[in-house]
């Protein structure tokens, strides 16, 4: 399984939906949020080179926003 | 073939699907997200039977309401064609063609750009059109939001809890949005709001370091870590431009019954010409589409 690290925002829609969308693949992921801590929130940005949240890391691939199309190919999951 | 399609989730799009499921039709939604911007709200205090309660909260129960109801939801699914030949609606998506008899359209609007230079280049790097996903990160920051209605207040007040300062950059001489909001701002010594100032440009190396604006004929660098960008929205309406019609500002052209010029086809919510745009008139529109399209579907029969 990847490791799979989501970083958001408790209020943010986006992150949300990527959220869910983990959890009815029944995919495991460390959820980190930036709005309280704030050292991830600078190592996102660092990651990402963007502020905006959500950010996933998979296994080292970035990706910025609810781009599930990204998140799918990454995993290599089809649909 | 589906008596009905509606396409978008937002607060008209979800009432329309309480109302067409309650009424058993036969029925589709297809929409990219759910809630829409209602979803990107902050705080809400002027739904009805709520004094208070937050955009997410907010949606969150109105995905529940309608997914009580055994569905077809096409979520994350993007519409990328529409047409009406010979009496059937065609809705071309990512992943499909469905077919349907009537049609609601209620997919919204997004936020408008500033169209400056550096507006592009700095787009999630300081420059942000969501200040409820992206405000934490601006913590003890300097900031400008720039508008003068609800959506620049509210975004005003999410950032009054979190960074340092904030210009607040008006381009007319007064602000549109509530009083209660205004009233709450203006009390604020972290604010500091500019009357008639316009945005001529947003500056920056790799993220946004600064903003150069035009007041009484000067032209000021004012140096901020983050730009939200709130001034207003343009109707989704991209899709049907050439199957209904518009009006200037890009909105689809309903009557009172939430009908366009073509038979069969409603529209509702912020996509539409209705005024005012809030959540509440996105939902009552919602219901009238969807009993429009309902008195439509009885006369074919």
């Amino acid at each position: 399984m990847p490791t799979i690290k989501v970083y958001s925002t408790p209020t943010c829609p986006y992150c949300r939906m990527v959220k869910d969308f983990l959890k009815q693949n029944k995919i495991e992921f460390e959820d980190i949020d930036v709005a309280t801590n704030t050292e991830a929130a600078r190592e996102m940005v660092a990651k990402s080179g963007q502020m905006a949240v959500p950010v996933l890391d998979i296994d080292g691939t970035i990706i910025v926003g609810a781009d599930l199309k990204a998140v799918k190919k990454a995993l290599n999951l089809e649909g | 073939m589906y008596d009905l399609i509606i396409i978008g989730a937002g607060p008209a799009g979800i009432t329309a699907t309480i109302y067409a499921a309650r009424k058993k039709l036969n029925f589709l939604v297809i929409t990219k997200d759910i809630g829409g911007q209602a979803a990107l709200s902050a705080d809400v205090e002027n739904y009805t039977g709520y004094q208070y309660i937050t955009g997410p909260e907010l949606v969150e129960k109105f995905e529940k309401h309608m997914k009580e109801f055994n569905i077809e939801v096409k979520e994350g699914e993007e519409v990328v064609m529409v047409e009406k030949m010979n009496g059937t609606i065609k809705v071309k998506t990512d992943r499909g063609t469905y077919e349907s008899k009537v049609l609601i359209i209620a997919t919204g609007a997004r936020p408008r750009t500033l169209n400056v230079p550096g507006e592009k280049e700095f787009k999630n790097r300081g420059v942000t059109y969501c200040a409820t996903c992206d405000a934490p990160l601006f913590a003890n920051m300097d900031v400008a939001v720039i508008g003068d209605g609800n959506s620049a207040l509210d975004a005003t007040l999410q950032l009054m809890k979190i960074a340092n300062k904030i210009y607040l950059i008006n381009m007319n001489p007064s602000f549109r949005g509530d009083e209660v909001m205004i009233e709450k701002v203006k009390k604020s010594d972290k604010v500091v709001t500019l009357y008639n100032a316009k945005t001529l440009e947003i500056l920056g190396d790799k993220m946004v370091t600064g903003i150069k604006l035009e007041k009484d004929r000067e032209q000021k660098i004012l140096d901020v870590q983050g730009v939200f960008v709130e001034i207003g929205y343009v109707a989704n309406s991209d899709l049907v431009a050439n199957l209904v019609e518009l009006n200037k500002q890009g909105e689809v052209v309903v009557d009172e019954h939430c009908k366009t010029n073509v038979p069969g086809i409603f529209a509702a919510g912020d996509v539409s010409n209705a005024p005012y745009k809030q959540i509440v008139v996105a939902a009552g529109d919602g219901a009238k589409a969807a009993l429009s399209a309902y008195e439509y579907l009885s006369r074919l029969r």
